[in-house]
């Protein structure tokens, strides 16, 4: 029963990665866009959070409908004014910039808040749980797991029923023939980093509820998100919602057998689907 | 006529390699002019400019954006420390082992992750680093999670007085920087090097003209691995103490050595020298800001990378193209002919 409860905790954990690489997943389908920085935008909405919260004394989930928005415009922002001059077919550029933003991010967030672990508090519903048989769920856990499946199904209906979807998937076929057709590059990829920035807001509330953060964890959330991506093959919102499940199947099952595996064993499953099936298991595209 | 002629040396650049090797002999002698602190920081100078060169030649040049070097540079120290207590060996078989492992080691995982286009393969060195840091912490002969030191017996098999250790820790390096810059740069006047230029300006054309773009970069990645790892297990020897945090330091070992490239010129051989110079007069004015220091540079690096995407060098070469290090072929005599 262990082994069970076991794998359903990494599938809801897995929720989790799903929407870490949500966003990474969207931008690199419109613009082949890479953002080094994705894991520390995360870490900085969570201190967002932290801070609207705490100065409003708003639950840290009810703080979203502030947090959202705000990491949208930043989105948009970073895109239009910094991200924007660095696209083109040299891949050097926007890897360097955002890896700038990055060092950037972090450092500033270490001056802004030390680099002492801090956490969310969103209340009683934290520690409850309802009983499925012999296994015990979270009741945040399931929450941030519906959550996942609430903005994927969302990002896929704004690609395929939306006007911006049409125009998402318009640059992302052939940019120059979009911007004949009328459509801003510019504005277009703006708001697709903005969408991307809104997912991660919500990303970076529930990771700061599950467990504490400091300002270099980052990294490591940017890593479990692009291995979602991969393993769930380019392209593929529900199939980077399959490889967040994967993924976090692999880490509660490793830390089963020993709690230093943990994360090994998530990079370590990763690295055997690269070597089986290089393009993930559910590739849409190159 | 026959004064038109090719050739690979200029004024300049003849002038610049005498100066070069002036530099390296009067660097060679300072364990007798400077004090213990300066040949420290020396050092440090040259690592660092070892690290920046190779990264380059693999971003620069092969085009395989890595942020994952720190992978190599820990294994190497890691396999330093380990080779020298666990195994018994002595210190100067050591370096050359660590070298050879690196390489051996560095193969298996560019076929995986070589399966990952552009920034992806970024990320998937990262992967690599990671997997790296995660199982030598689990390796409890070298203290697990929080590390080990190198023990006296084995550092006094280096020399037996401190003044001597320190001094040889020096001459390694400087001997290090040598051998990486010298070994680029003959890398990139041979045929192999003239086919990695190619690959560099135009992958597509480059592999139409018959060049294997695969191998040639595969290559790249296995060379620049090995020197990494012998860089690693010198900067590891200057330590004296390893732990996994460390020798995996993504901060340390990549964004510092990415910064020196992108500040100095990235894809040329001067730039990583100039970068390496610039960042460490920065750090040794600024060090005291700390973090300050860190986003003031990450702000440097973007603003270099919008306004001259080829750094400093890329500024002072200009379009005329100069090169201290005699690269490109250029024809001589033509302005004669014209007259």
């Amino acid at each position: 029963m262990d082994w069970v409860n076991a794998i359903v905790q990494g599938t809801l954990l897995g929720g989790l990665y799903a929407l870490f690489a949500a966003g990474l997943s969207l931008i690199f389908g419109v613009m082949r866009l890479v953002n080094i920085a994705h894991g520390d935008l995360i870490v900085l909405s969570a201190y967002v959070t932290l801070t609207i919260s705490a100065a409003l004394g708003l639950n840290p989930l009810l703080s979203l409908v502030l947090v959202v928005p705000l990491m949208a415009l930043l989105g948009y922002l970073m895109q239009r004014l910094i991200l924007n001059r660095t696209m083109g077919e040299d891949i050097l550029p926007p890897l360097l910039v955002t890896f700038g933003l990055s060092v950037i991010i972090q450092n500033a967030l270490l001056v802004g808040y030390s680099a002492d672990p801090q956490k969310l508090n969103a209340g009683a519903i934290e520690t409850a749980a309802v009983p499925f048989g012999p296994i015990t769920v979270g009741v945040m856990p399931l929450i941030v797991f519906v959550t996942a499946v609430v903005v994927i199904a969302a990002l896929q209906w704004i690609f395929y029923r939306t006007a911006l979807g049409r125009a998402f998937r318009a640059t992302s076929d052939r940019q120059d023939i979009a911007q004949l057709m009328g459509l801003n590059r510019a504005h277009v990829f703006g708001m697709a980093m903005a969408l991307s920035l809104a997912v991660t807001a919500v990303a970076g509330v529930f990771l700061g509820i599950r467990t504490s953060f400091d300002p270099a964890v980052g990294g490591s959330r940017l890593i479990f998100g692009f291995e979602a991506v991969i393993i769930g093959g380019l392209g593929n919102l529900w199939g980077t919602l399959c490889g967040g499940v994967i993924l976090g199947i692999a880490q509660t099952v490793g830390a089963k057998i020993h709690p230093g595996y943990q994360i090994l064993a998530g990079h370590l499953v990763f690295l055997l689907i690269l070597a089986v099936r290089p393009r993930g298991l559910f590739p849409r595209m190159d | 006529m026959d004064t038109l002629k090719v050739s690979r040396a200029t004024r300049l650049s003849t002038m610049a390699m005498v100066m070069l090797a002036l530099i390296v002999v009067v660097m060679a002698a300072a364990p007798w002019w400077a004090g213990r602190a300066d040949l420290r920081l020396f050092g440090e100078i040259f690592l660092y400019m070892s690290l920046a060169t190779l990264w380059n030649l693999l971003a620069g040049y092969a085009g395989l954006v890595s942020v994952g070097q720190q992978a190599y540079v820990g294994l190497g120290g890691y396999v330093f420390f380990a080779a020298t207590m666990l195994w018994g060996m002595s210190p100067f078989i050591a370096f050359p082992v660590a070298m050879v492992l690196g390489a051996a080691i560095s193969a298996p995982i560019a076929f995986l992750i070589f399966r990952l286009r552009g920034a992806y393969f970024a990320i998937g060195t990262w992967v690599v680093a990671e997997v790296f840091r995660l199982s030598f912490a689990q390796v409890s002969a070298l203290g697990g999670g929080s590390g080990t030191s190198l023990t006296t017996a084995i550092v006094k098999d280096l020399a037996s007085g401190r003044d001597g250790r320190e001094a040889l820790a020096y001459w390694f390096a400087l001997g290090l920087v040598v051998v990486v810059v010298g070994a680029v740069f003959f890398f990139l006047r041979s045929r192999q090097g003239v086919a990695l230029t190619a690959i560099r300006d135009n992958e597509l054309a480059a592999s139409s003209l018959g060049i294997d773009v695969w191998r040639t970069k595969f290559l790249v990645y296995v060379v620049t691995a090995g020197l990494t790892t012998l860089t690693g297990a010198l900067i590891f020897l200057q330590k004296l103490r390893i732990s996994p945090d460390a020798a995996f330091s993504t901060n340390d070992w990549t964004a510092f050595v990415i910064f020196i490239v992108v500040i100095g010129g990235i894809g040329t051989i001067e730039g990583p020298i100039i970068g390496t110079l610039v960042f460490f007069a920065l750090r040794e004015t600024l060090a005291d800001f700390g973090t300050i220091y860190l986003i003031a540079l990450g702000f440097v690096a973007i603003l270099i990378m919008l306004k001259t995407p080829n750094g400093l060098w890329g500024l002072v070469r200009g379009r005329r193209g100069i090169e201290l290090f005699p690269l490109s072929q250029r024809v001589r005599g033509l302005s004669e002919k014209g007259t």
